[in-house]
């Protein structure tokens, strides 16, 4: 039965995963692909002769057809695994009810997922980045994002074991705390990757890493609030139910 | 009347259950190494490193890769 549980869940959270991976899509194509397009511009004005010279796949499959196999796959997988992570945080992080457990994992993974490995190494548009160097930082970006990951995950235990000393709330600030000063000597003493063009533009550069922020914000969003949702209905369906028989008890009146 | 005494039991908030850990490891372990490996595809296939030659997967997830934060080029 429990397994069945989870995996049910995993089902949820992967269709939970699709749906927000739709509406960051659409924030990617508004507010993304119009900054991609001016860092290409820039790139074919400036670059001489860039690696693709022979173009393999078309501009306007790129921005549409293969940017949607992208964030739609970048989704799915994301979302079968923050609900293999709900399946463990589940009455285990407190006293929250299901939709609040999915709200609740969902922030911590926007954060550790996404906006620490940002905050460090930050996404960068075509035009922008030296192609010799593709292996180390691909290294430092997937490095910076692992030990994000497992530290929200140490934290939280920790939290936890603080908690019958120090009462919820100091337990869950020194948990923070202790995870803010790591990242914080991480982001000190891992390398610094700065290989923005003398001449790439400033508001160009600013909004392309906005947008990628807003879709990841949108993505997060979404699926807390989605999986959450499927989540309460197929594990707490009692409110529903309740909800049914008042109504049916008030309707003679 | 009847309503009002009604809305307590209907909102007051039933803490789910927790699931064992050895109910979710087979799941975490096959569906988790799954999911990995489409996120290395999505984020870092011919880039750093290749498992398919050529250069298809890189371009064709191009914008994705860019706007996702990964490095790509």
């Amino acid at each position: 039965m429990n397994s069945a549980t989870v995996r049910n869940l995993l089902v949820r959270g992967m269709l939970a995963g699709l749906g927000a991976g739709v509406l960051a899509l659409i924030a990617a194509y508004f507010l993304g692909e119009p900054n991609v397009d001016r860092a290409i511009g820039f790139e074919e004005g400036h670059a001489p002769a860039h690696e693709h010279e022979v173009e393999i796949v078309s501009r306007s499959l790129q921005s549409t057809a293969g940017l949607a196999t992208g964030v739609l796959i970048y989704g799915i997988a994301f979302g079968g695994i923050a609900a293999l992570a709900y399946c463990v945080a589940l009455g285990r992080v407190g006293r929250f009810g299901p939709r609040a457990t999915a709200l609740l994992l969902s922030g911590c993974a926007l954060l550790a997922v996404y906006v620490v490995p940002f905050l460090k190494y930050p996404a960068n548009p075509p035009a922008v980045g030296n192609g010799d160097t593709i292996g180390e930082r691909t290294t430092l970006y997937f490095l910076m994002m692992v030990l994000s990951v497992l530290l929200a995950i140490a934290a939280t235990i920790l939290g936890k074991r603080l908690a019958p000393k120090l009462g919820t709330w100091y337990a869950t600030v020194a948990a923070v705390a202790a995870f803010a000063v790591v990242i914080g000597l991480a982001f000190a003493f891992l390398p610094v990757v700065n290989e923005v063009p003398a001449d790439f533009p400033a508001t160009v550069l600013w909004r392309f890493r906005l947008s990628a922020l807003a879709m990841q914000v949108i993505l997060w969003g979404g699926f807390g609030l989605l999986f959450g949702e499927l989540a309460e209905r197929m594990l707490n369906p009692r409110p529903a139910k309740a909800e049914e028989s008042r109504a049916m008890a008030a309707a003679p009146n | 009347m009847a309503q009002h005494v009604a809305q307590p039991t209907a909102t007051t908030p039933t803490l789910p259950a927790t699931l064992p850990l050895k109910a979710i490891a087979p799941w975490a372990a096959f569906f988790g190494i799954l999911m990995l490996v489409l996120l290395y595809f999505v984020g870092a296939e011919q880039g750093a490193t290749a498992v398919v030659s050529g250069e298809g997967v890189h371009e064709w997830v191009h914008d994705a890769r860019h706007l996702l934060g990964f490095p790509c080029h």
